[in-house]
């Protein structure tokens, strides 16, 4: 392995090892968005039809990029962590550019965040969901492309703080309304005109959107909505490219007396 | 054979209006044990934090083993190793996954590195706790670990800040067992910073490092040589009035700290009769003792290391 490849790779070995001997993150990341689905699902399957599909089935995929979305904040939370606690100090003043600690950390987090998404979308088709094992193939690719962006999103806002209470604002006034306002609670029509330009707006509403196109790859009513396809397909490509490079641009100019 | 591997000229550092290093230089020779003592506040650890490369040099000249720290960053890291102060363990990972983690980054891989960490984990007595997870060991182990892990790349240079920090004098003492060792067996200089005179004993050379600047730069015995006798220290409930009657009676310069008076003097013992009979109300304690390294910081600043 290249070097700058086997530097990212540590740090990534290194998220998914710490991941697994705290089973309480396990549970945040995984169980809170399947809580969310089970009660919100329930509860407002009566009162609600989007296009073909019942409420439950609708709201699922926006779980899964829910989850998507815990992993990656509990994991950029941890860059905030390793800087108060010491460890990132050491990792500073190895010689390695500061954009193979950011893969490293996009990259472990991309693999928490798929393979526990992958988990929870295998359950859907049990509790009688329409998408089958096709749909779940297909949007792997997207489940890593969407990851990617979310994680560099995540380290982008990280990498500059230095309280995980400040971390904890942002995720409750723009983290979590962007997951809102993305398609993945509600279906953007009827909604009134400002929040419409604000769903129009925002990045995640193409990946939502994309991980609906693959899931019901063969059931046209079910995407009928959405915006097409190759936008949501270069639209999400370009949030996750647009991400990470933010991140990297973030890590290389830390506060003014850092060297890079 | 002996030319510098670290080369400071003229350093400068400010946080905003506060100056941290204001024209510091000096020179680290190959295979050296070197010291900077200093108050906390003086400029140590920024200081530690240029050479180790995590602050940018302000202005002035830094060159490691050879080359400019600021155009030759990468080559730099790669040639030092950095203990910090505090931990830069994964307090998660066990042993072994911290120094292969630390090895990965820096480029090492496969049976080189298995080698590198067995021989790093048999050298400090660490070969037993490979599997344990750092958050069982003790502080000493654990700066033990954060050696394995500065040494683990073979660096020409160690730079370590405050090494014995929270570590009971048993770990104190086989801490600088294994840097002595290092120096002796690998050749590789050390540079630490630290604020304890035991420490600054036990360095070749030491750089005295007060408000930013470098007031002397010498061997510890040299450094107590200069003092030019041995010391006494009277104790007593007004040490204005004391320092003034020395003045007036013996010609004496005394430097007075909280409500003691120092006086540096080749005939001290016979000084400390002569003052004590002939004034007994004045003064609570009197001490006779060799200078200390603490003697020498307090002549060469004008304060004591502690109380600033």
């Amino acid at each position: 392995m290249p070097p700058m490849l086997l530097a990212s790779w540590a740090l990534a070995r290194r998220e998914v090892v710490r991941f697994l001997r705290q089973r309480n993150r396990v549970f945040g990341a995984l169980a809170q968005p399947v809580l969310f689905w089970a009660i919100f699902g329930s509860g407002l399957s009566p009162s609600f039809r989007a296009g073909s599909l019942g409420y439950s089935e609708y709201f699922f995929p926006g779980v899964i990029v829910l989850i998507l979305l815990f992993t990656a904040i509990f994991a950029t939370i941890s860059i905030i962590e390793d800087r108060n606690t010491g460890f990132l100090q050491g990792v500073l003043v190895a010689p390695i550019p500061r954009s193979s600690i950011i893969l490293g950390k996009v990259w472990g987090t991309t693999m928490l965040a798929v393979g526990q998404a992958i988990l929870v979308a295998l359950l859907g088709p049990m509790f009688g969901l329409s998408y089958g094992f096709l749909g779940i193939l297909l949007a792997v690719p997207v489940l890593f492309l969407l990851s990617v962006a979310l994680a560099g999103l995540g380290t982008w806002i990280a990498w500059r703080m230095d309280s995980t209470q400040g971390f904890h604002a942002v995720m409750t006034s723009f983290l979590m309304p962007m997951w809102l306002l993305s398609g993945a609670f509600f279906p953007p029509g009827g909604t009134p005109t400002w929040l419409s330009v604000v769903i129009a707006c925002n990045p995640l509403t193409y990946g939502v959107a994309l991980l609906r196109y693959a899931l019901y790859l063969g059931d046209p009513a079910a995407t009928a909505t959405l915006p097409s396809l190759p936008l949501c397909l270069i639209i999400t490509i370009l949030f996750a490219i647009g991400t990470i490079a933010g991140a990297s641009y973030a890590a290389k100019t830390r506060t003014a007396g850092a060297l890079p | 054979m002996n030319s510098p591997i670290v080369r400071i000229e003229d350093l400068r550092y400010s946080y905003g209006e506060h100056v941290a290093l204001d024209g510091a230089s000096f020179e680290v020779s190959k295979g050296e044990v070197f010291g900077v003592l200093g108050p906390n506040g003086g400029g140590k650890t920024t200081m530690f934090r240029i050479l180790s490369t995590l602050l940018p040099v302000g202005s002035g000249q830094v060159q490691v083993a050879g080359m400019d720290l600021t155009a030759n960053l990468a080559e730099v890291r790669r040639a030092i190793g950095v203990v910090f102060q505090s931990p830069s363990l994964d307090i998660k990972l066990t042993v072994a996954e911290n120094l292969t983690c630390h090895g990965n980054i820096y480029g090492l891989s496969g049976q080189e590195l298995f080698r590198r960490i067995t021989s790093g984990l048999e050298a400090l007595g660490l070969e037993d706790r490979r599997e344990s997870l750092v958050e069982t060991l003790s502080g000493g182990l654990k700066r033990r670990v954060e050696l394995a892990k500065g040494l683990l790349t073979d660096p020409q240079l160690l730079i370590l800040d405050e090494p014995s920090t929270g570590l009971d004098p048993g770990a104190r003492r086989d801490l600088w067992d294994y840097i002595l060792g290092l120096r002796r067996d690998r050749g590789t200089t050390i540079l630490v910073t630290t604020h304890l005179m035991d420490e600054a004993e036990r360095c070749d050379r030491l750089a005295i490092l007060d408000r930013g600047r470098i007031v002397a730069v010498d061997t510890p015995d040299a450094l107590r040589r200069k003092i030019g006798g041995d010391v006494l220290t009277l104790r007593g409930a007004n040490p204005g009035l004391l320092q003034d009657e020395l003045q007036k009676r013996w010609g004496l310069t005394g430097t007075c700290i909280d409500n003691q008076v120092r006086i540096e003097h080749v005939e001290a013992r016979r000084l400390l009769r002569d003052i004590y009979d002939a004034l007994p109300d004045q003064i609570e304690s009197i001490q006779l003792a060799r200078p200390t390294l603490e003697d020498v910081f307090i002549r060469e600043t004008g304060h004591q290391l502690w109380n600033e």
